[in-house]
C-alpha cells in the first residue's frame, strides 16, 4: 500500500483547505432517519437524524461529538448500512453506495467496517481469537489456508500491538482484558482491509489508563494504512486529542463543525460553548459554565426553529421559528446559529459563562400549583 | 494558564475546618470467595472521612473502590466477606458506633438515616412500577412511623424541589423522567432523612458532561446547605479534583496515595497518580502525545509480591518486587505532613531495612 505523503504537518489545520482536492471516501448527503413510534395507528416518529452531511477523507479522522440520544450512533449505523435511510444518500468513493442483496452488502462492508463500544459484547464468548479473525479473513479475503492464513493472522495481531501473536491467538475473550479485547475487535475490522473505520465510542467502556493506548493505535492505523476514521464520542477532550475535524451534534442535527483545535478552543455555537465549558478541567476552574439548566428536547416533537432554543440563553423569536442552516463562521468552520447570520433580528451572542452565571429562581407559581396537586393527591389516598 | 492560586509549601492551619471524623474505616479487609483460597480484594485499608468534607475515591475498575464503600456500609453481597477491621461512625452528638458490629435491627435503623448511598445506575435503582413520590414517601414512612402520608408527600415535594425538579413530577413514573432527573431523584431520596454521610458510587458516569456538571453543582450546593459529608467514587480524576476536598487513589485493593485534591493534581507523589493524571487528554493547553499507562491492572487472585504497580511503573527499581510499600509521608521537603503515599521511592527506611539501596525521588514526583 502506498501512503501518499500529503501534508499533515500542522495539527488540526489543513483538513478544510486540502479537502476539496480529493473525493471523500465516504460521504453522506443530507441523510435522515426517522424511527416510527410504537402504538396503534401511531403516526409519530422519532427524528433521530435530520439532514446531516458528512465527509470522510483518506487518512483523516472526523469526530462526532454529542450527548447521549443526539443521534451519533444512529449515523454510524446508517453509514454501515445496518439500517435503511429514511432519506438522503451515501456515496462511497463518489458513487451511490445503496446496496441490494447479500453480495452487494458484503462488498460494501468489506470497505466500511465498524468497531463497537463494548468489546465484552461484540466478541463471541464461545470462540477463540483465532476463529473470530479467521472468519473475518475468509469472508473478506477469500479462501486462505495453511501458512498463508497463519501469516495473515499473525500480521493482524501484530498490527494492533498484540505481540507475540502466539500468546493471544488461542485465547477466549474472557481471558483477555478490556483493552486487549478491543484490540481484537479492531483486528477483526482490519481483516477486511477497510477504507473506512466507523468507531462508535471505542474507548468509553475501557479503563482510563488504557484508553489512550487504543486511541494511539487508531491514530497509528490512520497514518500507516491511510484509513478514514469516524470517531464517535461524548468526550470532547478526546476528540481534540485524536480527530482532525470535529462535528458537534445536538438533537439529531449538526450544530457546529470545523477543525478540532478551533472547535474546542473557540467554540462558536452556544451549545458547543456549553459543552466545552462543562467538561471538567482542573486547570481552569473559573471558566466552567455554572447554573446551566434544562436538557435535550424530545425528538418526537422537536422544538420549532433551532433545536437548542429552549436551553439557549441568547434565543430570540427568530430562533424559535426558523431553523438555522450551517453558516460559515471562519475558514472551514460552520455553525448552525442565527447569531452568525446578517439578518436584522439575529440574537446577540455573549459568553455562556456570564449567561448561565445567575441561577434562575424557582418559579413560585409552579410550586404553589404543585402543592395544591399534592394536597389533592394526598387527600385521595388518605381514606384508604 | 491557571486561575487557581498555587500553594507551593504547606502551611499549618490553612485548610480551615477542624478535622472531626464522621466515618473512620480502620484496617478493613475484604475477601471474595468462601473456598480455601479466597481472593483478598481489600487489604488493611484505612480511610477517614471528616465532617462536611467531600472525599474522592478514584482508581481503575476492579481496584476495589466500590467494594470499600459497600463493605463500610455492610451492603457487600456474597461471595464478598469482611474478614477484619472496624468502621467507626460518629453521630452529631459524638457517640461512636462500629457499623460492622451493629445488630441487624440497629443497622436497619441506621441505614439511610446516618449513611445513605446513591448507586451507580439510577435507572435501575428506582422501582419502575411505582410513582416516584410514593417511593420517596415509603422511605420516610419506614423510618419515621409518626409521619402521616400527607406529611411524607409534602416532604417528598420539598426534596424534589431541593434538587431542582418541579414538585408536580411526584406523580411521574421513573420512565417518564430523563436520566439526569432520575439521578436527581436518587439524590433527593438519599437526602430524605438528612443523613450525615452520603456515599455516591459513580453517580455521573452514565450522564453526559452538561448533565454531569449540573448534578455535581447540585451536590456541592446541598453539601454547603445541609452540611453532610460525601464519599464520591469515580474513575474520572479530573472531575474529582474539581469537587473533592481530599482524594484517595486506589490501586489493586490498596490506597496508594491520599492527599488534598489540589496536591494530588499539582504535586502527585505516587507514580500511579502521576500516570493517571496523564491519561486524560487535556481540553486546553498544548496538544501533546500521551501514552496512557502500559499493561493492565494485576489479577487480584494472583497478587504479586512487593508493590502491585511495579510492572507498569516507570520508576520501579530493584526493591519493588520484594518490599511491599506502606503508606508514609512523602519524602519531599515542604509537603503537607498529613498526606500519605505508598511508594518505596518515598520510604528509604523500608528499602534500606530490606537490604536494598534507596533511590532518590525522581523530579516528576517531587514537584513543589
Amino acid at each position: 500500500m502506498t501512503a501518499p505523503t500529503q501534508g499533515r504537518t500542522e495539527h488540526g489545520e489543513g483538513a478544510a483547505q486540502d479537502a476539496p482536492a480529493q473525493t471523500p471516501v465516504l460521504q453522506a448527503v443530507s441523510i435522515r432517519k426517522h424511527f416510527p413510534v410504537r402504538g396503534f395507528r401511531s403516526k409519530k416518529v422519532v427524528h433521530a437524524v435530520d439532514g446531516v452531511d458528512l465527509e470522510l477523507y483518506r487518512g483523516r479522522v472526523v469526530a462526532l461529538v454529542g450527548e447521549s440520544g443526539s443521534g451519533k450512533s444512529t449515523i454510524a449505523r446508517l453509514l454501515a448500512q445496518l439500517m435503511p435511510l429514511t432519506d438522503g444518500t451515501i456515496l462511497l468513493n463518489g458513487e451511490d453506495a445503496k446496496t441490494t442483496g447479500r453480495a452487494g452488502f458484503r462488498r460494501y462492508v468489506s470497505k466500511v467496517q465498524m468497531i463497537f463500544q463494548d468489546p465484552f459484547a461484540s466478541l463471541n464468548p464461545v470462540h477463540t481469537v483465532r476463529y473470530t479473525l479467521t472468519r473475518s479473513l475468509k469472508i473478506h479475503r477469500g479462501r486462505l489456508g495453511g501458512d498463508e492464513l497463519e501469516k495473515a493472522l499473525a500480521e493482524l495481531l501484530d498490527r494492533v500491538n498484540l505481540r507475540p501473536a502466539s500468546r493471544y491467538i488461542d485465547k477466549f475473550p474472557h481471558e483477555l482484558s478490556g483493552g486487549q479485547r478491543q484490540r481484537v475487535a479492531i483486528a477483526r475490522a482490519l481483516a477486511a482491509n477497510p477504507q473506512v473505520l466507523l468507531a462508535d465510542e471505542p474507548i468509553s467502556m475501557l479503563d482510563v489508563s488504557i484508553r489512550l493506548g487504543i486511541l494511539n493505535l487508531l491514530r497509528d492505523l490512520r497514518d500507516r494504512l491511510q484509513i478514514a476514521i469516524l470517531y464517535i464520542t461524548h468526550d470532547i477532550a478526546s476528540a481534540r486529542y485524536f480527530a482532525d475535524r470535529t462535528m458537534v451534534m445536538y438533537a439529531g442535527r449538526v450544530v457546529e463543525s470545523g477543525d478540532s483545535e478551533s472547535v474546542t478552543q473557540d467554540p462558536k455555537h452556544p451549545y458547543t460553548q456549553l459543552l466545552v465549558r462543562s467538561a471538567p478541567d482542573p486547570d481552569d476552574l473559573d471558566a466552567r459554565a455554572r447554573g446551566a439548566r434544562g436538557e435535550a428536547p424530545s425528538l418526537v416533537t422537536p422544538p420549532d426553529g433551532c433545536r437548542f432554543n429552549p436551553r439557549c440563553p441568547f434565543a430570540v423569536d427568530a430562533c424559535r421559528s426558523e431553523l438555522p442552516p450551517l453558516l460559515d463562521v471562519g475558514v472551514g468552520r460552520k455553525a448552525a446559529c442565527w447569531g452568525y447570520s446578517d439578518r436584522p433580528d439575529r440574537p446577540q451572542l455573549g459568553s455562556v459563562l456570564d449567561a448561565y452565571g445567575q441561577r434562575p429562581t424557582i418559579d413560585v407559581e409552579v410550586v404553589v400549583r404543585a402543592d395544591a396537586d399534592i394536597a389533592a393527591a394526598a387527600g385521595q389516598e388518605d381514606p384508604r | 494558564m491557571s486561575a487557581v492560586p498555587t500553594r507551593s509549601v504547606w502551611t499549618p492551619g490553612e485548610v480551615g475546618r477542624v478535622a472531626e471524623p464522621v466515618l473512620e474505616i480502620k484496617n478493613l479487609s475484604v475477601d471474595y470467595g468462601f473456598d480455601a483460597n479466597p481472593t483478598h480484594v481489600l487489604r488493611d485499608v484505612s480511610l477517614t472521612l471528616n465532617r462536611g468534607e467531600v472525599l474522592g475515591l478514584a482508581g481503575e475498575s476492579g481496584c476495589g473502590k466500590s467494594t470499600l464503600a459497600y463493605a463500610a456500609t455492610r451492603l457487600l453481597p456474597p461471595p464478598g466477606m469482611i474478614t477484619g477491621g472496624e468502621v467507626i461512625f460518629t453521630d452529631r452528638s459524638g457517640d461512636q458506633v462500629d457499623v460492622l458490629a451493629m445488630s441487624d435491627r440497629d443497622l436497619r435503623a441506621s441505614r439511610w438515616q446516618d449513611m445513605a448511598i446513591v448507586f451507580q445506575g439510577a435507572m435501575n435503582s428506582l422501582n419502575p412500577v411505582h410513582r416516584i413520590g410514593r417511593q420517596i414517601s415509603d422511605a420516610l414512612l419506614a423510618h419515621l412511623p409518626n409521619m402521616t402520608k400527607k406529611e411524607s408527600l409534602e416532604r417528598a415535594a420539598d426534596l424534589l424541589d431541593m434538587v431542582g425538579i418541579s414538585p408536580d413530577r411526584l406523580r411521574s413514573f421513573p420512565h417518564q423522567l430523563s436520566g439526569g432527573m432520575r439521578q436527581r431523584v436518587m439524590i433527593a431520596m438519599a437526602l430524605a432523612l438528612d443523613p450525615q454521610v452520603l456515599i455516591m458510587d459513580e453517580p455521573t458516569t452514565a450522564l453526559d458532561v452538561v448533565m454531569q456538571r449540573q448534578i455535581v453543582e447540585q451536590i456541592a450546593e446541598l453539601r454547603d446547605r445541609l452540611g453532610f459529608s460525601v464519599i464520591f467514587i469515580t474513575h474520572d480524576v479530573s472531575l474529582l479534583i474539581e469537587i473533592a476536598d481530599r482524594i484517595a487513589i486506589m490501586y489493586a485493593g490498596e490506597i496508594v496515595e491520599e492527599a488534598a485534591a489540589q496536591d494530588v493534581y499539582r504535586r502527585p507523589r505516587h507514580p500511579y497518580s502521576d500516570a493517571l493524571l496523564h491519561s486524560f487528554p487535556p481540553l486546553r493547553g498544548p496538544r501533546r502525545e500521551l501514552g496512557g499507562i502500559p499493561g493492565s491492572p494485576p489479577d487480584l487472585a494472583k497478587r504479586p509480591s512487593g508493590c502491585p504497580f511495579r510492572d507498569r511503573c516507570a520508576h520501579a527499581f530493584d526493591a519493588c518486587p520484594t518490599v511491599h510499600p506502606e503508606l508514609v509521608t512523602p519524602a519531599v521537603p515542604g509537603d503537607d505532613p498529613r498526606r500519605q503515599v505508598a511508594c518505596l521511592l518515598h520510604d528509604p527506611g523500608a528499602v534500606a531495612a530490606a537490604g536494598f539501596t534507596p533511590v532518590p525521588v525522581p523530579v516528576e514526583l517531587s514537584v513543589r
